[in-house]
């Protein structure tokens, strides 16, 4: 491990315990969302519409309500009217009929596999066959897939009533949702005076996060109007707002209780069939009702990552200084508007420190699944085209790609084109942990018979976020603390939070319980995404152990009968200040609480306005069949930036999966859209993510440099190793062949094309 | 109809004698987790992609998303929950959580099923023959490295 600054010697942090979590996850166990068992459960089904883009003219539900074993049938006419309604459903202000289109479509279909309506039947394959009986009457349209189609003169139109907001001019009659723009400097006149300009435009396809766990959600809607609700989240509390928005009740009305999740990445912080299970609960008589989707329609219906085109043009001055950037990224929102254009632009000359940048936003609309966040979303894009060009730029310096970005590295104070100013971050520690790592120092090694082997290397930025976050602690009088928080644990998190309450109070982290709590006894916690939650509900975890300090120095000075303000505390030992003999173990102290005024507990919250920005860079070789155009990775080193790293061994997880998502996006995953808008790979034989097979170890190397906004320094993690990849095999592909990648993923067929020795 | 009527299925789970009625259709997979009542086995594509369901018939991996529960009429069927014994974790379980080799854990019970099933013909294979193995459990966390690692490290304890 790189240690940037002098960080204190820690006994809990830094190290790698068996998680809280992990005998319940190796013996089965644990109960996952589609788990959940309920007296008198019934099973729920949805119609989805095999259309792109239609019109709905009418459903007719009378077959499937006469079947037998059939208990309830609903449409989106059974939700309150969202007729020129906005609210907040998690990820800001929106038009909620959008929403709740997404979720049970009113009158139009905006994309392949949309809910249309649902039915509750006996048993899951009743209900399946139920809902097929629904009959619905479409007037199919034109469909329009990509962002170059759905932005050209004639193109379908798929919102009529849609006001783009076009650089602050209302347009009608547009696919183009928003265009943003932000600029520093002046980088019309800085490109005239620029030594070498490099411009590029790069396409790529829409992708899946890919979870294993398909969206699950059961409901029970009783008596007295209340809604449970089960599933798999990455936030309970945001699932209660949603589904509250969606059904225009009181939050109170509405409990969640978030069950282990297997894989989020984004993609489960939005809601897709908990008010459907909640309608039907209702409908069916206050029975629970439990739905699951199917793999096909996770890929067709659910919220992938945004495809489109982004241009990155870089000029430099002689000495090979960036000097201008300009970029336009044009990202696909998929059938209701929201591309993850803000981050992108955030993120696409983030490693750079460029005077002069003006860089453009486009938020279009197509005939595809709504996309919502994957991963560091609208990063891994921008990155594969603004690294590539600096690859080149560095080339036609002929300098060192690590040198070149060196040279060129944002740091602190470094102003970004956002008008953001950036803190401590690590992006030149980053790059000279690459510069010293064996990876980057070995040579290249030979390949085997028949194919070419190539290095690149690339650079990511995320910035993570804040939020809110609240931890609850309560003493055991065996000395164990029981810990509540309301942070879906997706990976650890309940490991890496007690670690730090645990630091806190000088006692190990085998004496915490952990527990992710539901909506009604769990503090309120925003969603787990934007790689905060170790860095904020940890945030939290600090607060409530100092704050149990505090109580538990009281319980001292009962104990002892002498002033609270002569109780000290340090290194899991409370003392007397002014009589040596008085001294008291955390542990032997917890035993005495009964005695010293019951039970001792705590509370941590923190609201933080922003995270601790992170950078990452990768290396990586390629082999390429230069018969069959098929690459491999040879070899792959991962370093990042991850402030102090808490739980080293989960640390390194996120960068190894990160990567290999990144890895999957570079060389074969995308939607294959057919001609009738529809996706032609909806399965995991032919979308196809990376198997134990296809990799090899994924090296990785945790730079720390303490973010200083937080009490150990914590950073955030997740997102930043998914940004590099693909822009790293590209310019590794470079390197092996001699030409370069403008459109991914790089899959054999493409790969064959560039080499000229197959047509397009 | 005839089709419709149930079928009685008499087995052996975990080394433990079942009897259960399941309709014709019924999968294996549907009939652990929603009959039997194990759900440790999971749920993940339906169309023996994914691996997460991998359950092992008479000693033989399989993807119960893909078997009929009638097919599994006087065989024996062993799932993730009967791993552990009364001495505790079995090594791969050991090795699982010591390896950091689970993040969301959805995945963890197929890909410790087919490791047994590996190791239990072959004790010593090689990094390659495991990679091999496993392709056919999908990890989307990891990245594969500590799973491998995992697998590696039980091999030498079992």
């Amino acid at each position: 491990m790189v240690n940037v600054s002098d960080s204190k010697s820690y006994k809990v942090v830094g190290t790698d315990p068996i998680r809280h979590d992990g005998y319940d996850k190796v013996t089965g166990r644990a109960i996952y969302g589609a788990d959940v068992k309920l007296p008198g459960l019934i099973w729920g089904s949805v119609l989805r519409s095999p259309h792109a883009h239609a019109v709905i003219k009418s459903i007719d539900t009378s077959s499937a309500e006469k079947m037998d074993g059939v208990f309830a049938v609903m449409t989106a006419k059974d939700f309150p009217s969202k007729d020129n309604k906005f609210g907040d459903i998690g990820e800001g202000t929106e038009n909620l009929k959008w929403a709740q289109d997404n979720i049970l479509a009113s009158d139009k279909i905006q994309y392949k596999g949309q809910a249309v309506a649902a039915v509750a039947a006996r048993d899951r394959n009743t209900a399946d066959e139920a809902a097929s009986k629904i009959k619905v009457v479409y007037e199919v349209l034109e469909s329009v897939t990509n962002v170059e189609d759905a932005t050209k003169k004639d193109a379908p139109i798929l919102f009529k009533d849609l006001n783009g907001n076009h650089l602050g001019k209302k347009v009608k009659n547009t696919n183009v949702a928003e265009i943003t723009r932000n600029g520093i400097g002046d980088p019309d006149k800085a490109f005239k005076e620029a030594e070498n300009i490099v411009e590029r435009t790069f396409t790529l396809q829409m992708v899946h996060q890919g979870y294993i766990e398909p969206h699950n959600a059961t409901a029970h809607w009783d008596e007295e109007g209340r809604i449970r609700i089960w599933t798999s989240t990455q936030g309970a509390f945001d699932v209660r707002g949603a589904v509250t928005e969606i059904l225009e009740m009181d939050v109170s009305r509405v409990k969640v209780t978030p069950l282990e999740i297997g894989g989020g990445f984004g993609g489960k912080i939005p809601i897709y069939l908990e008010p459907i299970a909640s309608i039907l609960s209702k409908k069916s008589g206050f029975r629970p009702v439990k739905l699951v989707m199917e793999r096909t329609n996770i890929f067709q219906a659910s919220g992938p990552a945004p495809g489109g085109t982004i241009s990155v043009k870089m000029g430099t001055d002689k000495n090979g200084k960036i000097i201008a950037g300009e970029s336009v990224i044009k990202l696909e929102a998929g059938g209701y508007p929201g591309a993850a254009i803000g981050a992108a632009v955030q993120c696409v000359f983030a490693p750079y420190d460029i005077p002069n940048a003006r860089i453009d936003g486009y938020d279009v609309v197509v005939n595809k699944p709504r996309s919502f966040a994957y991963r560091a979303p609208g990063s891994p894009q921008a990155a594969f085209a603004a690294e590539t060009v600096a690859d080149e730029l560095a080339k036609i310096h002929g300098m060192d790609p690590i040198e070149f970005r060196l040279l060129n590295a944002a740091k602190e104070g470094t102003r970004r084109a956002d008008g953001v100013i950036f803190p401590k971050v690590g992006n030149i520690e980053v790059l000279e942990a690459a510069k010293a790592s064996d990876h980057w120092k070995a040579p290249l090694g030979t390949p085997p018979k028949g194919r070419v082997r190539g290095r690149g290397l690339a650079s990511g930025y995320w910035f993570n976020i804040g939020m809110k976050s609240t931890v609850n602690l309560q003493v055991n009088s065996d000395g164990t603390v029981a810990l509540i928080e309301g942070s879906t644990d997706i990976g650890g998190t309940r490991t890496s939070i007690s670690m730090q309450a645990a630091e806190i109070l000088g006692i190990g982290v085998e004496n915490f319980r952990p527990v992710v709590g539901d909506t009604e006894t769990a503090g309120y916690a925003d969603v787990t995404g934007g790689s905060r939650t170790t860095y904020a509900t940890g945030y939290a975890a600090v607060k409530a152990a100092e704050n149990l300090i505090t109580v538990l120095k009281d319980r001292c000075a009962i104990l002892w009968s002498i002033d609270e303000k002569d109780v000290d505390f340090n290194d899991g030992t409370f003392f007397a200040t002014k009589d040596p003999e008085l001294k008291i173990s955390f542990k032997e102290l917890a035993k005495k609480i009964e005695d010293t005024g019951g039970p001792a507990a705590s509370s941590g919250s923190v609201d933080l306005e922003s995270g601790g920005g992170a950078f990452g860079t990768h290396i990586v070789d390629v082999d390429v069949d230069l018969e069959t155009g098929k690459t491999d990775v040879a070899r792959y080193t991962a370093i990042q930036d991850a402030g102090t790293a808490i739980y080293p061994a989960y640390v390194k997880g996120q960068i190894a999966g990160g990567a290999v998502q990144g890895i999957g996006w570079a060389l074969n995953e995308e939607y294959y859209m057919s001609d009738d808008g529809s996706m032609a790979n909806t399965s995991y034989l032919d979308y196809r993510i990376p198997t134990s097979l296809d990799l090899p170890t994924i090296e990785t190397i945790i730079v720390e440099v303490p973010n200083p906004g937080h009490p150990f320094g914590v950073r955030g993690v997740g997102e930043v190793p998914i940004c590099p990849p693909i822009a790293a095999i590209g310019n590794a592909l470079h390197d092996a062949v001699g030409k370069r990648f403008y459109d991914a993923p790089m899959k054999p067929g493409r790969i064959l094309n560039v080499l000229g020795k197959i047509e397009k | 109809m005839a089709t419709n009527e149930k079928i009685h299925i008499k087995t052996t789970i975990n080394g433990n004698p079942e009897e259960f009625l399941a309709d014709p259709h019924v999968s294996l997979l549907d009939a652990l987790r929603e009959i039997v009542g194990l759900t440790g086995s999971k749920e993940g594509c339906l169309d023996g992609n994914c691996g997460a369901c991998t359950v092992s018939v008479n000693g033989r991996i399989v993807d119960s998303c893909l078997v009929l529960a009638a097919e599994v009429d006087g065989q024996n069927v062993d799932t993730v929950e009967g791993m552990a014994s009364a001495d505790g974790l079995h090594p791969l379980q050991q090795a699982f959580l010591e390896e950091a080799a689970l993040q969301c854990g959805i995945c963890t019970p197929g890909f410790l099923v087919s490791a047994k099933g590996l190791l239990d013909n072959e004790p010593d294979p090689s990094e390659e023959r495991i990679r091999h193995w496993l392709a056919g459990n999908l990890c989307r966390c990891t990245g594969y490295n500590n799973i491998i690692k995992a697998v590696q490290k039980a091999a030498k304890n079992l």
